[in-house]
């Protein structure tokens, strides 16, 4: 048999963009340890059903770490208090028998809540548009080993290239920056020799960008790489720098 | 102008004027040591930098790097209390690599600041003012700095508001040094570590070399001592 927990949900509640949200708390008994954290909120929404009460609203998709889409502020924590890991990944077992558990929305001027706790993370796929891509003429595919990469380079550009868009970085952020998720794709790109071609243009576009959707600045305070499920380097953000100023001072 | 529109410009200016502002205090801290091993001497150095032209040129120079390091600490602090969106978490949790200091910047500033008012009314008043303005502020001549330094540590309360002011300036430092250094963009997965290391070796090597200027002095007064310099006039009259 497995071992199971009683927990008490606090969860931020709000029915619109503009509606008033508030906590509402919601007594689950019989947890598996188990369960995963999203499965765990499914059992709470089959049981608000059953009493014929509004189910959660949460953004979850591929449930297993690499999609991006699952988010969640869990007991002060993007993603929860595990680390590297997203919120999909996380399980029943980290949490103690009687525990409280407060669910917010990611909080960030950039990211309004559209329901409960599910926020608009579009302004991140804007960043992207502006300039986290590589223009290329289309043909015949290139000889994978045509342009020799040195490994340390192209472990440290997977590294950058291991962002998933998550948003955990602006939501853990004091300043609210988007910071480590705009320098972690500009790094990727601006390490490979296929991506130094536009690296000014793309550094500066998506500062821009990043700037002109009311994302805060960046105090280097360390708390996005702390937090970021995948383990984005903090160094990434001192890369962007370098190629913001460069790119600024050439011009 | 990207060092005002653009959020890396911002925090490239932030960088730059603190670290500016950090490399005078480990020049600063450097002159003070010598009003231990030597009040003479360290008198000589002030009537070295006294109201000679390129003393007030410093100084003007330092008033303007900490009047922008300030105003964009407060613009800063502004738009990014407002990036954080009108409604703030309910539950907050710190991280284990994140300093405490990194995130209480601007209370440390505030700290700073304060002591810096009084510091400067302390001395920066009564000697380079004095001088530039001929008026008598102060008990001694305004080369005589050393005089000054022994009367004011004479008094404990002076004695542990300078120590806790140095406290402030060590944390605000800790943080301060390797982070312009990242800002600026001279940092990569090795250097990061290396970067945070020269900032607290820095930091406490700067706040250690002013905090034993008031600890000695305030043990030496405790002991009794004589007047460190008898005639600061006398030093003075070589410049």
């Amino acid at each position: 048999m497995d071992k199971t927990i009683n927990i008490t949900l606090k969860v931020w509640r709000q029915a619109g963009p503009k509606a008033p949200g508030k906590f509402e708390t919601y007594k689950l008994d019989n947890v598996s340890t188990d369960a995963s954290f999203l499965e765990m909120l499914d059992i709470l929404n089959e049981q608000l059903i059953k009493e014929h009460k509004e189910p959660i609203a949460f953004d979850h998709d591929c449930r297993e770490g690499i999609c991006g889409m699952c988010s969640l502020y869990i007991n002060g924590h993007p993603h929860g208090p595990d680390s590297a890991i997203t919120t999909c990944q996380l399980h029943m077992r980290k949490f103690k028998d009687g525990e409280t558990i407060t669910v917010e929305p990611w909080r960030s001027n950039a990211f309004p809540v559209i329901k409960d706790l599910m926020v608009d993370r579009r302004a991140y796929d804007k960043i992207i548009q502006a300039g986290g891509f590589v223009s290329v003429n289309t043909g015949g595919v290139p000889d994978a080993n045509a342009i020799p990469i040195p490994k340390a380079k192209a472990d440290e550009a997977m590294d950058d290239a291991s962002c998933i868009g998550c948003g955990a970085c602006a939501a853990a952020c004091k300043n609210g920056s988007a910071m480590l998720f705009v320098a972690a794709k500009v790094s990727q790109l601006a390490l490979l020799p296929q991506g130094k071609v536009e690296a000014a243009k793309r550094a500066k576009a998506m500062v821009a960008k990043m700037d002109e959707l009311g994302f805060g600045n960046c105090t280097n305070t360390g708390a996005c790489a702390a937090e970021c499920p995948k383990s984005v380097p903090l160094s990434a953000i001192a890369r962007l720098n370098r190629e913001f100023i460069c790119a600024k001072f050439q011009d | 102008m990207w060092l005002f529109n653009s959020s890396v410009g911002r925090k490239f200016v932030m960088g730059i004027t603190g670290a500016a502002l950090a490399l005078f205090l480990l020049f600063h801290a450097t002159m003070n040591i010598v009003v231990i091993v030597s009040p003479s001497g360290y008198n000589a150095i002030c009537a070295f930098l006294g109201a000679n032209w390129y003393a007030i040129v410093g100084t003007l120079g330092l008033a303007a790097l900490a009047l922008i390091h300030i105003i964009y600490a407060f613009v800063l602090t502004i738009m990014n209390y407002r990036a954080r969106g009108s409604v703030r978490y309910a539950v907050t949790d710190r991280q284990e690599q994140v300093e405490w200091s990194s995130k209480n910047m601007l209370v440390l500033g505030f700290i700073i600041l304060a002591g810096l008012c009084l510091h400067l009314y302390n001395f920066w008043f009564k000697m380079q003012f004095a001088e530039i303005t001929g008026i008598e502020t102060g008990a001694f001549d305004p080369h005589n700095g050393a005089a000054y330094v022994q009367e004011l540590f004479a008094n404990p309360v002076y004695c542990v508001v300078y120590l806790v002011w140095l406290l402030g300036l060590w944390f605000h430092l800790s943080h301060g040094i390797w982070s312009s250094m990242h800002s600026i963009g001279w940092s990569n997965n090795k250097w990061l570590v290396r970067i945070k290391w020269i900032g607290k070796i820095l930091a406490t090597l700067i706040v250690l070399m002013f905090a034993s200027v008031v600890v000695y002095y305030f043990v030496y007064n405790i002991c009794g001592g004589a007047d460190v310099v008898e005639t600061g006039k006398a030093v003075s009259l070589l410049f």
